[in-house]
C-alpha cells in the first residue's frame, strides 16, 4: 500500500536514534582531540632514519647509497654524502632532507633501503602555517632511535633487529673464518721454521 | 483559586497584574502589547531551542552526536549561530529591487507571528479571540507567500525567479488540502473560533476529533500539506542545492537570511498549533484525571511531538521532484480531501456506528486507487525481481 | 545579462527560448569537479555536454618518467576510493610483460582485498546516490559508518587507509599480521545485517522507487556499443563480468552468480551493486577459509629495477566501476614507452547525454549519481 516503505524507512532511522544511546556502534563519533583513535601498528606516514644507540649521527644506520633518493616517486629526498678531509667519500649523509609537503608517503624508501636505515613513523600532527621551515625536514629532526622504532611498531622492529643481528653474526663467523684460514696460511712457514 | 489553577492560568494572572499599573485608558492597549511581547518571546526561542533540537536529532539519526562543543550538550549553538548571522555583510545586489529586496522579509515575518494570536495556548490563553479564528489564520498564512515573489523578484536573478515560480506553485498546490481538511473540522463542529473548537473536544482523547475516521485522514492531509507548506523535507526543493538552480534566497545573506529561516520555523510550528487546535483536542489533556497538569504545559508537549515528527521525516526520506510533487497534490490529497468533507457530513448526520463502517469502505478503495494511479505503471511496492547470469 | 549564460531564441517566438546552464565545477553533490552545460527548453534538458579535464593530473606522462614500482602509488590514486583494484589491474600488466607468476596465498590475499575494496565502493555509491536525491545524509552517514571498519582493516594491513600501495609484481607487499584474519572474518560476518537495514530503510521507499525508476534507461544495444562495463552495463541485461569472463587471478574457483538487471534504469543501477555486494560476500567467505600458507611473492620477481623486455600488454580486470584496463608498451628500460589507463568512469560518462535527454535538471542529478564516477580516474 503507498506509505508503507516510508514507514519502514521511518522505523530504521527510530532503531538508529535510540541505539545511538546504547550502543557504541551506532555513534562511532571520537571526540577529538579529547579522545584519539588508536592507529593500528602499520600505520605510515613519514618517513625517518633510525640510529642505534645514544648518539643520533654516529649511529645512523644510512650510508648514503642514495637509493631512496632514486626510487621515491615524487622526489622528495635530497641527499649528499658526507667526505672526509680528502675528499674521499664517507658513509654517511651530510645532508638528508625530506620536503614533507612533497612526500605522498607511500613507503617506497622504506622498502627499497637495503640497510634498514629508513622506516615509516606514524605522526600525523604536523599541521603548521610554514612550508618552508616546518614541512621540510633535515637529518637532525629525522632521526630517531631504534627504542623509539620498538616502540612504534614492535613487530616490524623485532624481526628488523632480528635480521641484522642474524646478518652481523653471519658476518662474523666469516671474518673468523677467513682469519682462521689466513692465520692457517701464515703458520706452518714460521712452525717449520723452529 | 488553587495551586493547580494558579499556575494553569499563570500567564494570564502575570498580563492582569501587568496591566493593573497603568492608567484604565491604557489598559486594553498595553494588555495587547504585553500577549504579543509573551508570543513573540516564547515562540522565538522555541525557534531557537528546535533549531538545536534539529541538529542534535538529525545527527543522532545519522549516528552522530551533533553540535556539542558550545555550551553543554551544545545549548548555546543557537546563540552562537545567532551572533554569526548577526556579524555578517549584508550584500544586496547591484541591480536589485532595493525596497523589495529590503521588505521582503518583513513580509515574511510579520504574518509569520500574527498568526499565532489566534491560537489557544492554554485554558483561556489566546491573545486575541475572534468568531473568525480559523478564516484568520489561513488569510494570513497564506499572505506569506507573497513575500516568496518579492525574495525572488527583487533579487533580480533569472534562478531566482524561476525558483520562486516553484516555491509558490508548491505552496499554493498545498493550500487546498490543507483548507479543506480544516472544513472539515468547521463543519462538525459549526464554528470557526478556535476556542470553542478546542472546547468541543473537550473529555478525553476519545473525544478529540483525530479519533474519528475523517479526522484521521484530515489530520494526515494537514500534516502533509504543512510539510509542504513550510518546505520541508520531502518537499524541500525550492531549498535545495543539489538541484543547482538557486531559489528564492540564493541573494540574501546575514540577518535577512536569518529572518527567513526564522519565519520557516515559526510556520512550521503555528502549522503544528493549528493542527493540535483542529484535531488534536488544543490543550486539552487526553485523560481526564491527568488534568493538574497545566494546559499550556500540554499544548507545548503536542507541540514538541510535531517538531520531533518533522524532523524525524526530514532525517528519513530523500526529496521529491517537482511534477511529483505537483501530481501528489492534485491528483491524490485533494480528491480524498474532498471525499472527506462528505464523510465528515455523514458523521454529523448519522450515528457513529454507521459512519465508522461507511467512512472506510469507502476510503480505502478510493486511496488504494489513488494510489495506484499515481504510480502509474510501475509495479506495486517498485518490486522487481533480479535474474543472475550463467 | 548573467555572466556564462547564454540564451538562445528558437526560431517561433511563441515557443519561447532555450536556456544554458553550467552545472558546476562546484557540486553540491559529492561527485567531485565536474561539470555539465545543459540546455534547457523548459523543464527539459535538450542537450547536455559533460566538461570535465578539472582534475588532470598528467599520470599518464609521469608515468614515463618513474620506474614500474614507482608508478604502483601513483595508481592509487587514479580511483581514489578504490585503490587496491587499481594496483591490481596494473600489476597484472606488469606480470603479463614480465612473466612473473604469483603465489598461491598472494592470489587469495588479492581475491580477499579487492572483493573488501568491492564493498568499499558499492557502499560509498548506496549513500552517495541517496545523498543526491536529497536524503539530507541520513543514508550516508549509515554507509560511511560500516565503510569506516573495512578501512581500519586496510590499515591494519596495508599501513593506509585510502592510498595503499599493496600489490607488488608477482605478489603483495607484505604479509598478513597476526589476527587481521579474525578480523576481516568478524566485518564480513556483520555486513549482511547492514545490507538488510539498508534494504529496509531504502529499497521499498515509494519516494526513491518514485525518482529512479524509469529515470535514465540505457538501453541493451547503446550499452554494448558504446562500451560500457561493469555495473551499468549489467543493469541492461547484459551478463558480461571480467570475473567470470576472463577468469584473471583465480576468480575460477570460486561459486558466486553475477546479477543482471531488466529496465537498465537508475534504480536498477542502485540494486544491482546491493546484489553484487551479496556475491562479494559469499566470495570473502569462500576465499577467507581457503586461505593457505605459503610465500607471497614471486621468488624470481624483483619490485626494484623491473625491466621488462620489449612488447607490450594490456591487464584488465573487473573493478567496482566497471573494466579498469592497463595498456603498457616497454622497450626494455626501467619505464614503460607508452602508459595508458582505460578508465571505466570515462567510458561510461560517454552516455551521459542519451541518458538524460527529456528529462530535467533533477533527473540529470539522479542519473550522474548512478553511472558511478570518480573524478581521479576520469580525469587521471
Amino acid at each position: 500500500m503507498l506509505g508503507t516503505g516510508i514507514l519502514k524507512g521511518l522505523k530504521e532511522t527510530a532503531r538508529n536514534v535510540i541505539g545511538s544511546f546504547r550502543d557504541k556502534e551506532r555513534l562511532p563519533t571520537v571526540m577529538y582531540p579529547e579522545e584519539k583513535v588508536k592507529t593500528k601498528e602499520n600505520f605510515r606516514t613519514f618517513p625517518f632514519l633510525v640510529f642505534d644507540g645514544n648518539d643520533a649521527m654516529l649511529g645512523l644506520r644510512c650510508v648514503s647509497c642514495r637509493i631512496c633518493e632514486k626510487e621515491c616517486p615524487p622526489q622528495c629526498i635530497f641527499i649528499i654524502q658526507e667526505r672526509d678531509e680528502n675528499n674521499k667519500a664517507v658513509k654517511h649523509p651530510r645532508v638528508f632532507d625530506i620536503d614533507f609537503s612533497v612526500c605522498m608517503q607511500c613507503g617506497i624508501c622504506a622498502e627499497v633501503c637495503p640497510f634498514d636505515a629508513i622506516k615509516m613513523d606514524n605522526i600525523y600532527e604536523l599541521a603548521g602555517d610554514d612550508r618552508f621551515t616546518g614541512l621540510l625536514v633535515d637529518k637532525h629532526r629525522l632521526a630517531k632511535s631504534n627504542h623509539y622504532y620498538h616502540q612504534i611498531k614492535p613487530t616490524e622492529a623485532d624481526e628488523v633487529d632480528s635480521r641484522l643481528a642474524e646478518d652481523r653474526r653471519k658476518a662474523e663467523e666469516a671474518a673468523k673464518a677467513k682469519a682462521a684460514a689466513a692465520a692457517a696460511k701464515a703458520a706452518p712457514p714460521s712452525s717449520t721454521a723452529t | 483559586m488553587n495551586l493547580v489553577e494558579r499556575i494553569d492560568q499563570a500567564p494570564l494572572l502575570l498580563q492582569r497584574w501587568a496591566v493593573g499599573f497603568f492608567p484604565a485608558f491604557l489598559q486594553p492597549w498595553v494588555a495587547m502589547l504585553i500577549s504579543a511581547a509573551a508570543i513573540i518571546g516564547v515562540f522565538a526561542s522555541l525557534f531557537a531551542l528546535s533549531t538545536l533540537a534539529e541538529r542534535k536529532g538529525l545527527g543522532r539519526i545519522q549516528n552522530r552526536p551533533g553540535p556539542n562543543r558550545v555550551g553543554p550538550f551544545g545549548m548555546l549553538q543557537p546563540l552562537a549561530d545567532g551572533i554569526k548571522m548577526l556579524i555578517k555583510e549584508d550584500i544586496v545586489p547591484l541591480r536589485a529591487d532595493k525596497v523589495l529586496h529590503f521588505l521582503a522579509p518583513i513580509a515574511l515575518i510579520v504574518p509569520s507571528l500574527l498568526v499565532y494570536s489566534v491560537l489557544p495556548i492554554g485554558r483561556n490563553l489566546v491573545a486575541m479571540q475572534c468568531q473568525l479564528g480559523v478564516l484568520l489564520f489561513f488569510a494570513i498564512g497564506a499572505s506569506t507567500e507573497l513575500s516568496i515573489f518579492m525574495a525572488g523578484w527583487g533579487s533580480h536573478n533569472k534562478y531566482s525567479i524561476l525558483g520562486s515560480i516553484r516555491a509558490i506553485a508548491q505552496m499554493i498546490s498545498y493550500e487546498l488540502p490543507m483548507v479543506l481538511a480544516a472544513i472539515t473540522v468547521i463543519l462538525v463542529t459549526s464554528s470557526l473560533d478556535t476556542v470553542k473548537i478546542v472546547e468541543a473536544q473537550a473529555g478525553g482523547f476519545w473525544a478529540w476529533h483525530v479519533c474519528t475516521p475523517w479526522g484521521a485522514i484530515a489530520l494526515l492531509t494537514f500534516f502533509i500539506c504543512a510539510l509542504a507548506e513550510s518546505n520541508r523535507a520531502p518537499f524541500d526543493l525550492p531549498e535545495a542545492e543539489s538541484e543547482l538552480i538557486a531559489g528564492h534566497l540564493t541573494e540574501y545573506s546575514g540577518f535577512k537570511y536569518a529572518l527567513f529561516f526564522m519565519a520557516e520555523y515559526l510556520g512550521m510550528m503555528a502549522i503544528s498549533g493549528m493542527a493540535i487546535t483542529l484535531f488534536l483536542g488544543g490543550w486539552q489533556a487526553p485523560l481526564p484525571m491527568l488534568d493538574f497538569i497545566p494546559s499550556w504545559l500540554w499544548f507545548f508537549g503536542k507541540l514538541a511531538g510535531f517538531v520531533v515528527l518533522f524532523i524525524w521525516i526530514r532525517g528519513t526520506l530523500p526529496r521529491l521532484r517537482a511534477d511529483q510533487l505537483m501530481n501528489l497534490a492534485w491528483k491524490f490529497l485533494l480528491p480524498i480531501a474532498l471525499l472527506n468533507i462528505g464523510l465528515a457530513g455523514l458523521w454529523v448526520k448519522s450515528s457513529a456506528w454507521i459512519a465508522w463502517p461507511v467512512s472506510i469502505l469507502l476510503l480505502v478503495p478510493a486511496v488504494i486507487g489513488l494510489g495506484r494511479l499515481l504510480r502509474g505503471s510501475r509495479p506495486r511496492g517498485g518490486k522487481r525481481i533480479y535474474q543472475y547470469a550463467d | 545579462m548573467i555572466p556564462g549564460v547564454t540564451i538562445e531564441e528558437k526560431t517561433d517566438p511563441l515557443q519561447g527560448q532555450i536556456l544554458e546552464v553550467s552545472m558546476g565545477p562546484h557540486h553540491p553533490s559529492t561527485h567531485g569537479v565536474f561539470r555539465m552545460d545543459v540546455k534547457l527548453d523548459g523543464e527539459r534538458i535538450v542537450s547536455l555536454k559533460p566538461v570535465f579535464g578539472y582534475l588532470h593530473r598528467n599520470h599518464e606522462k609521469i608515468a614515463e618518467d618513474v620506474s614500474y614500482l614507482g608508478s604502483i602509488p601513483y595508481t592509487d590514486r587514479l580511483d581514489y576510493l578504490c585503490s587496491l583494484t587499481n594496483n591490481w589491474a596494473y600489476c597484472l600488466a606488469v606480470e603479463k610483460l614480465t612473466g612473473f607468476e604469483v603465489p598461491e596465498r598472494a592470489e587469495y590475499i588479492r581475491v580477499i582485498v579487492g572483493e573488501l575494496t568491492r564493498l568499499v565502493n558499492h557502499t560509498c555509491l548506496m549513500g552517495f546516490f541517496v545523498q543526491d536525491l536529497g536524503a539530507m545524509g541520513t543514508p550516508l552517514m549509515y554507509a560511511f559508518r560500516e565503510r569506516e571498519k573495512i578501512l581500519d582493516l586496510f590499515e591494519g594491513l596495508t599501513g593506509a587507509r585510502m592510498m595503499c600501495n599493496y600489490m607488488r609484481f608477482g605478489g603483495v607487499r607484505c604479509d598478513l599480521p597476526s589476527g587481521w584474519i579474525d578480523e576481516v572474518k568478524k566485518v564480513v560476518a556483520a555486513y549482511p545485517r547492514f545490507l538488510d537495514e539498508f534494504e529496509s530503510l531504502l529499497t521499498q521507499n515509494e519516494i526513491l522507487i518514485a525518482r529512479s525508476q524509469g529515470v535514465g534507461v540505457l538501453s541493451k544495444e547503446l550499452a554494448i556499443n558504446a562500451g560500457i562495463t561493469g555495473p551499468c552495463l549489467r543493469a541492461c541485461g547484459v551478463g558480461h563480468d571480467l570475473r567470470k569472463v576472463d577468469a584473471y587471478s583465480i576468480y575460477s574457483r570460486f561459486d558466486f552468480r553475477v546479477p543482471i538487471g531488466a529496465h537498465g534504469d537508475c534504480y536498477d543501477r542502485f540494486m544491482i551493486r546491493l546484489l553484487e555486494m551479496r556475491e562479494s560476500l559469499k566470495i570473502l567467505d569462500q576465499a577467507i577459509a581457503a586461505l593457505p600458507a605459503g610465500p607471497i611473492m614471486d621468488p624470481k620477481a624483483k619490485s626494484r629495477g623491473v625491466r621488462p623486455k620489449a612488447g607490450e600488454a594490456y591487464g584488465r580486470i573487473e573493478a567496482p566501476k566497471g573494466e579498469l584496463g592497463f595498456y603498457l608498451i616497454s622497450e626494455g628500460g626501467p619505464s614503460p614507452y607508452r602508459y595508458r589507463v582505460r578508465p571505466p568512469s570515462l567510458i561510461n560518462l560517454t552516455v551521459l547525454e542519451d541518458m538524460c535527454l527529456g528529462g530535467t535538471v533533477a533527473d540529470a542529478i539522479a542519473i550522474l549519481g548512478s553511472i558511478d564516477i570518480v573524478l581521479g580516474e576520469v580525469d587521471r
